[in-house]
């Protein structure tokens, strides 16, 4: 399965809607997201960013994850060559389910970012049992 | 042994493909700004390298592997990483929504700008970024030339 080799991919812009305050370009992380019958998994990419620097908006289903890198280059450097862009990280996602918001959890280590979004009780499915009449 | 020998010494077809692609896309961003062309490298991982005074830096964006298991090697003016992104498979009774990150291998040889001391070189990983850090030789370094008044 790991047998493949990597592709660099381009790094995909956030469509600018509103203007920022801090300078710099915005990247959409790469995320994947799954789901269980109690909860939504979702794991974002995001090098460069200290586990500090993640903010997490939720409100009802719509969740926005971003996180602020620290400066690429140390003082003194100089650029010689620059194979991928640097910037800071946003995406947006419309949740399908209502989220318990008091049992998220969520984890960043080396760049990745990883959120346990539980489901609540009344977005759980349920088997419906059809009765024969 | 070497398939093709040149005269000149620390000729290698990558080098001469690398000088020719930095110095194309420096011709870009000189006439359409910074950031116009999207690189096209096609080897992961994409690095970008920079300098100060003593020491070249070599970055890489790898989130999410072992640094244990990364295997950096300098070889020639050559820069080797190698390694493999392990994305560890979830429980079986998940179901995906969006599956974007990618795991694999990667083998990549980058030519490094100027001579580099092999004896030197650091490696540090923090944050998913792979900073290589190379020192230069004493004889490369720039030096101040002071101009005595006769």
């Amino acid at each position: 399965m790991t047998e493949k080799e990597l592709k660099p991919k381009a790094k995909e812009e956030v469509p600018a809607k509103v203007e920022r305050v801090r300078p710099g370009r915005v990247f959409l992380p790469a995320v994947d997201i799954f789901e269980t019958p109690e909860a939504l998994t979702l794991v974002a990419d995001m090098p460069g960013v200290p586990n500090d620097k993640v903010t997490l908006d939720i409100k009802d289903n719509h969740l926005i994850i971003s996180g602020e890198i620290t400066p690429p280059l140390a003082a003194g450097e100089t650029l010689l060559l620059q194979e991928y862009h640097t910037g800071d990280y946003q995406r947006e996602f419309h949740l399908g389910s209502i989220i318990d918001q008091t049992r998220i959890e969520a984890s960043m280590k080396d760049g990745v970012l990883r959120l346990l979004l539980p489901k609540a009780e009344k977005a759980k499915p349920r088997k419906i049992e059809v009765k024969v009449g | 042994m070497p398939i093709f020998t040149f005269r000149e010494p620390g000729w290698t077809p990558f080098r001469e493909m690398e000088s020719l692609q930095r110095r194309m896309s420096r011709l870009f961003e000189e006439t359409f700004g910074p950031g116009a062309v999207p690189w096209r490298h096609g080897v992961y991982p994409l690095v970008n390298i920079s300098e100060d005074h003593d020491y070249l830096y070599v970055r890489a964006e790898l989130p999410g592997i072992n640094p244990q298991e990364l295997e950096i090697t300098v070889h020639e003016g050559n820069l080797i990483l190698r390694g493999e992104r392990k994305i560890p498979a979830e429980e079986k009774n998940v179901n995906y929504h969006r599956r974007e990150r990618e795991s694999g291998y990667f083998r990549r040889v980058v030519s490094l700008p100027t001579r580099v001391n092999p004896d030197k070189v650091d490696a540090a990983y923090k944050d998913g970024i792979l900073t290589v850090k190379l020192a230069k030789p004493e004889e490369i370094k720039p030096r101040l030339i002071k101009v005595k008044s006769a």
